[in-house]
């Protein structure tokens, strides 16, 4: 933010504040994430590294939820609809690697891989594809209308993948190993966490050049007020079209981490509960910034896990705290540690 | 004949038994301030509608810069230099003074499928954006989020982000409303000096302001136009009179 010498004294002070301690916060939470596989193998916790990967996975999923959502207004229950594509393109293509024999063969033949660079490029092709035909259709609506018509396209998937017999089913496919990447072993685990933290960091850096784009800008008048939008002379489709294929090859990319993170992937990926996890993330996280929903993503999975290590009912502890937390801080977590962006 | 910008030929449009446009007539010449005044629900707004693109009129034509413009959508009317300021104010009310008029200038410098540039050093934009907020008089509010700034600052944005886009003819739906006579005065200012540099359609209750800006003016009631031409004519016209500025008198 520029201050361009017209905001008073006080409040160049105050905003001055502000970033120091934005830098200091995420600063050290940089230096957590980059350590925290040697601090875990000191504590000798290496479960705990596997974790911090998924958790990593799914901050990627709630920024790409969040660019819709927080910038572009669009409040999708269905954006587990890309994750779980994106997991079933590394599932599909490894299980076919395995077998050895092609995933099809018109019209032209397509053969299984398990490299990374090949399964990784491809998830995201397919997962923006499905966003491009979904959103077609349901960038048409607004409101209630686009929430429930997303849900709708992705249960619609849900069940399609369930009804794939030949990868599994309902029961869903098992990875014979994790995908295979020059130079890194991603078998393990503290190599496939700087691979989920790179990929983490590379996708925030992107989403933080897009929404201070041109496109950027046009996203977030959109979402003030679309009908002066097009007075202004925007085609408000195509601009909100592009910003959700985006945000679905950002759900895609963490869904191919997903399936080499758990070596499974399963219909359930892409179930409602899924999208609405990947919500509670953001909403938990708090609006106004992309650090919100890593924040978000990050307390509410080590919340699980921790709750759960007490007590099996541990919905009826975290329910009540993402109300509180909802209610009662505007800008979520991310403002309760930082304050208000604006 | 008249070298006009904006030419509207026999537009109709109903919703259900009210006729809002009937048999809508006028032309805006190049350069001229044309007002476009009637009782309440003489169907003013669902005219400037029309004109913009938000509703589709039932029959008749519209011709803008010698083209006929009547079944384009809203983006492309304004992509050909009209631009529209709202009744009800609708400024970007999370962005800033600049960033509102920013999105007003991008907007006409092709398209902003741009993803990677930070749009706050883009100078092309930049500088445009300044002159915006020159024009308007916000110099000292630029950075301010428009939703902080007072009802009479709304307004002015909200006609500043019409002009930013360097329009050919620009429609002002009441763009006093609701403001105290400084800022109207303020305002009228404004209005004044873009006379000649573009075509202005203003539509405005304020009576004062009407007489003092416009060049010409037609008069609506009930869908139809009743009268139109210069001020002087329309100042003298009895059925203008009757049905208009006698209520006025009756009003005060």
């Amino acid at each position: 933010m520029e201050a361009e010498g017209t905001v008073s004294g006080a409040g160049l002070i105050a905003m001055q504040n502000f970033l120091t301690r934005k830098i200091a916060v995420l600063s050290t939470c940089l230096i957590l994430l980059l350590a925290l596989p040697v601090i875990m193998q000191l504590l000798d916790e290496p479960y705990l590294i596997s974790l911090s990967s998924r958790i990593l996975i799914y901050a990627i999923a709630a920024v790409s939820l969040y660019l819709i959502l927080g910038y572009g207004g669009m409040v999708s229950l269905g954006h587990a609809a890309f994750f779980g594509t994106g997991a079933y393109v590394v599932g599909i293509l490894a299980s076919a690697s395995f077998d050895a024999s092609p995933v099809f063969s018109w019209p032209f033949q397509m053969d299984g891989s398990e490299r990374l660079l090949v399964a990784l490029p491809l998830a995201l092709l397919i997962s923006a594809f499905a966003a491009l035909i979904i959103g077609f259709f349901s960038l048409r609506t607004s409101g209630m209308y686009f929430i429930m018509i997303t849900l709708a396209f992705a249960q619609m998937l849900y069940y399609f993948y369930v009804s794939l017999e030949g990868y599994g089913g309902d029961d869903g496919l098992s990875l014979y190993s994790r995908s295979q990447l020059p130079l890194l072993d991603l078998g393990d685990d503290t190599h496939f966490y700087y691979l989920c933290l790179t990929f983490l960091l590379l996708f925030l850096l992107f989403c933080h050049r897009l929404v201070n784009s041109r496109f950027g800008r046009v996203i977030q008048g959109i979402r003030e007020n679309e009908k002066r939008m097009q007075s202004l002379g925007y085609a408000v489709f195509g601009y909100k079209l592009a910003c959700f294929v985006i945000a679905g090859a950002g759900a895609g990319l963490a869904g191919a981490l997903m399936a080499n993170q758990s070596e499974f992937v399963s219909p359930g990926l892409m179930h409602w509960t899924q999208s609405g996890e990947i919500l509670v993330m953001v909403l938990l996280g708090g609006m106004g910034t992309l650090f919100g929903p890593v924040l978000g993503a990050v307390a509410l999975l080590s919340m699980e896990e921790i709750l759960s290590m007490f007590t099996e009912h541990w919905m009826v502890y975290l329910g009540p705290f993402l109300i509180l937390v909802v209610l009662f801080t505007r800008g979520g977590l991310y403002g309760l540690l930082i304050g208000r962006e604006r | 004949m008249l070298d006009s910008i904006l030419r509207v030929e026999g537009l109709c449009k109903r919703f259900g038994a009210v006729e809002a446009s009937n048999n809508l007539s006028f032309e805006v010449a190049r350069g001229e301030i044309h007002a476009l005044i009637g009782p309440n629900g003489a169907g003013k707004t669902t005219a400037i509608n029309q004109l913009t693109g938000e509703i589709t009129p039932d029959a008749g034509s519209i011709f803008f810069d010698g083209e006929e413009i009547t079944h384009l959508p809203v983006h492309l009317r304004a992509r050909k230099g009209l631009a529209r300021s709202f009744q009800i104010t609708a400024v970007f009310e999370h962005l800033s003074v600049e960033e509102n008029l920013g999105l007003a200038v991008q907007a006409h410098q092709g398209h902003s499928f741009r993803f990677w540039r930070n749009v706050a050093r883009d100078s092309s934009l930049k500088q445009l954006t300044r002159q915006a907020i020159e024009t308007i008089g916000l110099e000292a509010r630029a950075a301010e989020p428009a939703a902080n700034l007072s009802h009479g600052e709304k307004r002015q944005l909200e006609v500043g982000m019409a002009l930013a886009s360097r329009p050919k003819l620009i429609l002002l739906d009441e763009p006093m409303a609701g403001m105290g006579p400084g800022g109207t005065v303020k305002l009228a200012e404004l209005i004044q000096g873009l006379k000649g540099n573009l075509s202005i359609l203003l539509v405005e209750h304020d009576m004062d302001v009407v007489f003092s800006l416009a060049d010409r003016i037609t008069v609506l009631v009930y869908g139809e136009v009743i009268a139109s031409g210069t001020v002087e004519q329309i100042r003298n016209d009895p059925l203008v009179r009757q049905a208009y500025l006698g209520e006025e008198v009756i009003d005060a």
